[in-house]
């Protein structure tokens, strides 16, 4: 079974309707048990970093999320949900998120004329072709990007994927169990969904 | 690298696609959520949905068809039309909306747009401005002022300036629509459409005036808008979105095919 956490923040629904589509049994939860019991995680991640580290720390899930980590059970975080892997973000000093990977997450600079957001479609340039998630998928596939910040992991070998936006940031995160996707894979078309089989065929 | 995008928009009056000239002369253009199908296999890069009578009958958009919408289709999905308040975004989002498009109410009330991007993030946060070309004051340049209620209520505000105000408080993209070439197919306002990409640093989505594969191409190209965004052009199937896109590659406008 895979559990989708939902904190409260908005829209997870076409999360969970991706895995549908792929036939997976899924459960939308904020119940720190439920996440106990499930085989896979996902962590969809809306609205800012500070309110979705003080939302999932009252509801237990921080501890929940990271037991599930650490004992070496699947688990995939799509945009904030890749940013809250991180100590720490530009968007909201003094949060503290999962503290899994090192490193920070920054704001993309509107100097030399770089849009804020980063919104709309943009290609996955694979630095680890051999991450499970790219099964069927070419390098630089299009993927939908819709954020304003993006992580800086301090080990460099976490990096399955960058994308050019001013410069190259890191799109794909993976790490034995742990995947994270910066776009959204769920609004991504025929890629998109591509990834969620794999993810779901883990 | 970021391509510039090609967003169908679904105007929807009583759960119909519609579509007018300069928003008025209403006329069917089909189901919704069939549509919608239709567009997401056409590779659309988004989509954007307006209830545009809701503002003025002071209707709740039809959550019920946003959900039914976002159910079938895998992209993007923008929705707008008589939201006034962060119960209106929230139950929006929760209904499958990936953003949500502030118009009336954000002029109204500016501070809706703080307190939503705060809350959401400024990635959801979309403020569509009617904009309609009138002269400048001082100098007697073009300029042009906004209008809210569907296009039916002048304001005296400078669109550029609300844009770039708009920005300041939080919104996260502008949805930039002409009133005066809205429907005629006589392409996109690219003064305008310039003077507002030039003022802000978020994405511009043009809209208004699409008719021909050329116009896109000029939109992208003199205006400099992120995306263009169109509905008459598709409803009536005179192009596909992938003839539009393919176009624009040959072009040298970087596009997802």
């Amino acid at each position: 079974m895979i559990a989708i956490i939902d904190y409260g923040m908005g829209n997870i629904h076409s999360v969970r309707k991706a895995l549908i589509s792929m036939g997976a049994e899924t459960l939308v939860t904020n119940n720190p048990q439920d996440i106990a019991r499930c085989d896979k995680l996902i962590l969809p991640g809306v609205g800012a970093f500070g309110d979705a580290v003080k939302d999932m720390e009252r509801q237990g899930l921080i501890k929940a999320t990271r037991a599930h980590i650490e004992k070496k059970k699947v688990f995939l975080g799509i945009c904030l949900g890749l940013q809250l892997l991180f100590e720490k973000s530009e968007e909201s000093f003094g949060s503290k998120g999962l503290g899994i990977f090192k490193g920070t997450v920054k704001r993309f600079s509107n100097s030399s004329g770089l849009k804020v957001p980063h919104m709309g479609w943009n290609q996955v340039q694979f630095v680890k072709s051999a991450c499970p998630l790219f099964k069927g998928i070419d390098n630089n596939s299009f993927v939908y990007f819709c954020h304003s910040f993006y992580a800086e992991p301090a080990q460099k070998e976490i990096i399955a994927s960058t994308t050019g936006y001013g410069a190259d940031f890191a799109s794909i995160l993976w790490q034995d169990t742990i995947f994270a996707l910066q776009f959204h894979p769920e609004k991504s078309q025929g890629v998109g969904l591509q990834m969620i089989k794999n993810f779901v065929e883990l | 690298m970021l391509t510039k995008r090609i967003i169908p928009c679904l105007d929807i009056k009583e759960g119909r696609v519609v579509k007018g000239v300069k928003f008025t002369g209403l006329k069917d253009a089909g189901d919704p959520v069939e549509v919608s199908k239709v567009y997401d296999a056409q590779k659309a890069d988004e989509l954007v949905f307006l209830d545009i009578t809701a503002s003025l009958e002071e209707r709740k958009t039809l959550i019920g068809l946003v959900e039914d919408i976002a159910k079938n289709i895998f992209m993007p999905f923008t929705v707008g039309g008589g939201i006034g308040d962060i119960t209106d975004i929230r139950n929006l989002l929760n209904a499958g909306a990936d953003k949500v498009s502030l118009n009336t109410q954000a002029v109204k009330s500016p501070e809706l747009i703080a307190e939503a991007a705060s809350k959401f993030g400024s990635q959801c946060i979309v403020v569509a401005i009617d904009a309609r070309q009138c002269r400048g004051s001082a100098d007697g340049n073009v300029g042009w002022e906004v209008y809210i209620n569907g296009g039916r209520t002048p304001t005296g505000i400078d669109a550029v300036a609300w844009a770039t105000q708009a920005c300041e408080l939080g919104a996260g993209e502008i949805l930039l629509t002409s009133m005066d070439y809205d429907g005629t197919k006589n392409g996109y306002d690219i003064p305008l459409t310039k003077q507002v990409t030039g003022a802000v640093n978020v994405p511009v989505i043009a809209s208004g005036g699409a008719g021909s594969l050329a116009h896109f191409f000029d939109c992208f190209h003199e205006a400099g808008a992120d995306a263009c965004l169109a509905a008459s052009i598709f409803h009536y199937q005179e192009y596909s979105v992938g003839q539009v896109k393919e176009y624009l590659y040959e072009r040298g406008i970087p596009v997802r095919i």
